[in-house]
């Protein structure tokens, strides 16, 4: 099996992983901000997929959601055309992180296929637990994407190893229990749970839930290969307005100078 | 009707995030044990006799029998249990079944509020804090029943994401079981959500056939030729299925809300104009659009209003077993009135629609035939909100 593009990017550095919702607010800026966050120094970029109801979420990438509808920029087409629109002008990898009722309603086998076609390296599933990944993980593999499982802080050591046995580009290790959001402590011990998977795994892990400051992203990068940074991305583009491109790429640049 | 890895056929499964994983497996270890253990068994009995009211009546409904002259009708009274609905079955035995886990507090979604007064009801009883979910939409419809559960101590949440009715009520209870999930369990009021809820809710239910089966034989002497239930989640109607499921020649017929009537877009029929997706923890039928987004739905009633159906429902409706037909707003308010006035017993606006059908279905059988309604609930809290429909400036 060739060497995982995903996996690849924590390579030789400790990486930072950036989320941000496709046509939140419209898709042309969605794809500008890709650009703004590659700048910034982000080594992998997660494009989040509308969806009616988003369960796993906190407010903030809830009303990312909404203001993608309201934009006019949830449907998947549209979405694929802007990521594939960005050939030749991005180089870290692209992945989706899509609740799966979307992504079934397509069809596994022609969604797999037109994520490979547009330049996807990968996908999160955030209600498709490790139990449930059979139906997606054959045509995945088919087209050579990577399947990026989460491990949360209830999960068991029996879980841990399963999980972490089939990984593919990273580990997501939840930071914390309940939904996506900005969260002032992190109190889960990361350190124990990234050895914990580390026992079962090359593949590398990343800590995302809660984190927003170059303090925290120091701190836990002390544990792990990255951190994911979904909401506090999200509440740049829902406030700065004209200013959010410079905005993104110089947070991501100061979270980049905190990871050392 | 056994199920294997948490499925019914393709249906059902645990869609649900890694960090409710380990309090399902909590969930289904906890359950396999007392399902099987005499002393919770004894004690549920008690609660469900003693508190609850159960057995519930089997009614022969005389004067709708002669009205419609075909076959006799007979009415499952669970309005008549404490609560006044089928809820009250399924709390109890999860309240239980918490507290043997050693949790200290239940969470619950709701539309209309029967599901949250019982388990309100429920935990008052057995000592647990509660805390129920409910869209804001919703409270403002049943504003008497958000009185109700505060009375029996329990804190309500107005859920303002999305559509702020049953769905987003869901969504709501799942996140903040995701954040607390060691003190807390979540009581799911319908046969819907991840493994093991359908099973798990399906079993706290199936008293209502097990009753049924017997009475009806008792009184007849023969099955049914049909058993007629609303379908929102779909908890009173797989109870009333169950224990008739491998009865062959019996009819199962589930009532879906098609609201304003299905060609409008405004109903809640899953299984008539849903189609099958993963949604709050299980495959199943679901509204939907073209690109997999859950729809808005509507029904006049707010415990049908629900844009999925339970897996057990799903595989019963794939395999031909169960059959699941269509009643509007109007037809299930014209047998809110009908039940009323021909036999003195007001039903919810859910379970009148099971009766809506069996209006239809009675006179095109024989008169040695009988059939039976599941009369989910009683009416006495749509009363006011079937004024208003009929026009009547009432409230409550």
């Amino acid at each position: 099996m060739s060497k995982s593009r995903i996996s690849e990017a924590f390579h030789g550095k400790k990486a930072f992983a950036a989320y941000l919702m496709a046509g939140d607010p419209s898709l042309e800026k969605t794809r500008g901000y890709i650009l703004a966050l590659e700048a910034g120094g982000a080594d992998v970029i997660e494009i989040g997929i509308p969806f009616s109801d988003p369960i796993a979420e906190g407010e903030t990438i809830q009303g990312a959601n909404l203001r993608a509808f309201a934009g006019g920029g949830a449907g998947l087409d549209g979405i694929f055309g802007m990521v594939k629109s960005l050939r030749g002008e991005v180089s870290v990898p692209l992945l989706f992180m899509s609740y799966v009722n979307p992504v079934f309603n397509y069809g596994y086998g022609a969604f797999f296929a037109k994520c490979a076609d547009c330049g996807i390296s990968g996908l999160i599933f955030p209600d498709l637990p490790f139990e449930e990944q059979g139906e997606v993980s054959g045509p995945m593999k088919a087209h050579g994407l990577d399947l990026i499982t989460l491990v949360a802080p209830t999960s068991g050591a029996d879980r841990i190893e399963k999980i972490a046995k089939s990984a593919s580009g990273y580990v997501y290790l939840v930071s914390s229990t309940g939904v996506t959001g900005v969260r002032g402590e992190i109190t889960t011990d990361i350190a124990r749970m990234a050895g914990e998977i580390k026992k079962h795994t090359d593949v590398p892990v990343a800590v995302g839930f809660g984190i927003h400051s170059p303090r925290q992203a120091a701190e836990l990068s002390k544990h792990a290969d990255g951190i994911i940074v979904g909401s506090a991305i999200v509440n740049i583009i829902a406030e700065q307005g004209e200013n959010t491109a410079p905005a993104l790429t110089a947070y991501v640049r100061s979270m980049k100078a905190a990871l050392g | 009707m056994n199920i294997k890895h948490g499925r019914f056929g393709e249906f059902g499964g645990q869609y649900v995030p890694e960090t409710l994983m380990s309090a399902l497996a909590e969930l289904e270890k906890a359950y396999m044990y007392y399902k099987y253990d005499r002393l919770f068994n004894e004690e549920l009995d008690y609660l469900l006799n003693e508190y609850a009211g159960r057995p519930s009546r089997l009614y022969l409904a005389e004067n709708m029998t002669k009205d419609l002259g075909g076959a006799r009708v007979y009415l499952k009274r669970e309005d008549l249990n404490h609560t006044g609905s089928h809820k009250i079955n399924n709390v109890l035995g999860q309240a239980l079944l918490a507290k043997k886990m050693g949790k200290k507090r239940i969470i619950a979604e709701t539309g209309a509020g029967q599901h949250g007064v019982a388990a309100a009801t429920a935990a008052a009883l057995l000592g647990l804090e509660c805390e129920v979910f409910m869209g804001k939409e919703d409270t403002e419809r049943q504003a008497l029943n958000v009185y109700r559960m505060r009375l029996l101590g329990a804190e309500i949440h107005a859920v303002t994401s999305g559509t702020m009715t049953l769905k987003d009520a869901v969504n709501e209870t799942m996140r903040e079981w995701s954040g607390r999930v060691s003190d807390t369990h979540y009581a799911l009021g319908s046969v819907m959500g991840p493994h093991p809820f359908p099973a798990i809710v399906r079993d706290f239910q199936r008293v209502i056939s097990r009753e049924a089966r017997a009475q009806i034989l008792a009184k007849e002497q023969r099955l049914p030729a049909a058993v007629v239930a609303c379908v929102g989640g779909g908890s009173n109607s797989i109870g009333a299925f169950h224990h008739f499921t491998e009865d062959g020649g019996v009819r199962l017929i589930g009532c879906e809300a098609a609201g304003k009537g299905l060609e409008t877009g405004l109903h809640a029929a899953s299984v008539a104009k849903g189609r099958v997706g993963i949604f709050h923890g299980m495959k199943s039928y679901f509204c939907q659009d073209e690109a997999g987004q859950i729809s808005p739905v509507y029904s006049i009633s707010a415990g049908l209003d629900y844009p999925g159906i339970g897996p057990e429902h799903a595989m019963l409706h794939a395999t031909g077993r169960a059959e699941y037909v269509s009643v509007t707003d109007d037809e299930a308010v014209d047998a809110f009135y009908y039940l009323s006035r021909t036999e003195g017993i007001i039903p919810a606006i859910e379970s009148a629609h099971a009766v809506a059908y069996a209006v239809k279905l009675a006179p095109t059988l024989e008169r040695d035939e009988n059939i039976i309604i599941c009369l989910s609930g009683r009416g006495d809290k749509d009363v006011a909100a079937i004024a208003r429909y009929r026009g009547e400036d009432i409230h409550e």
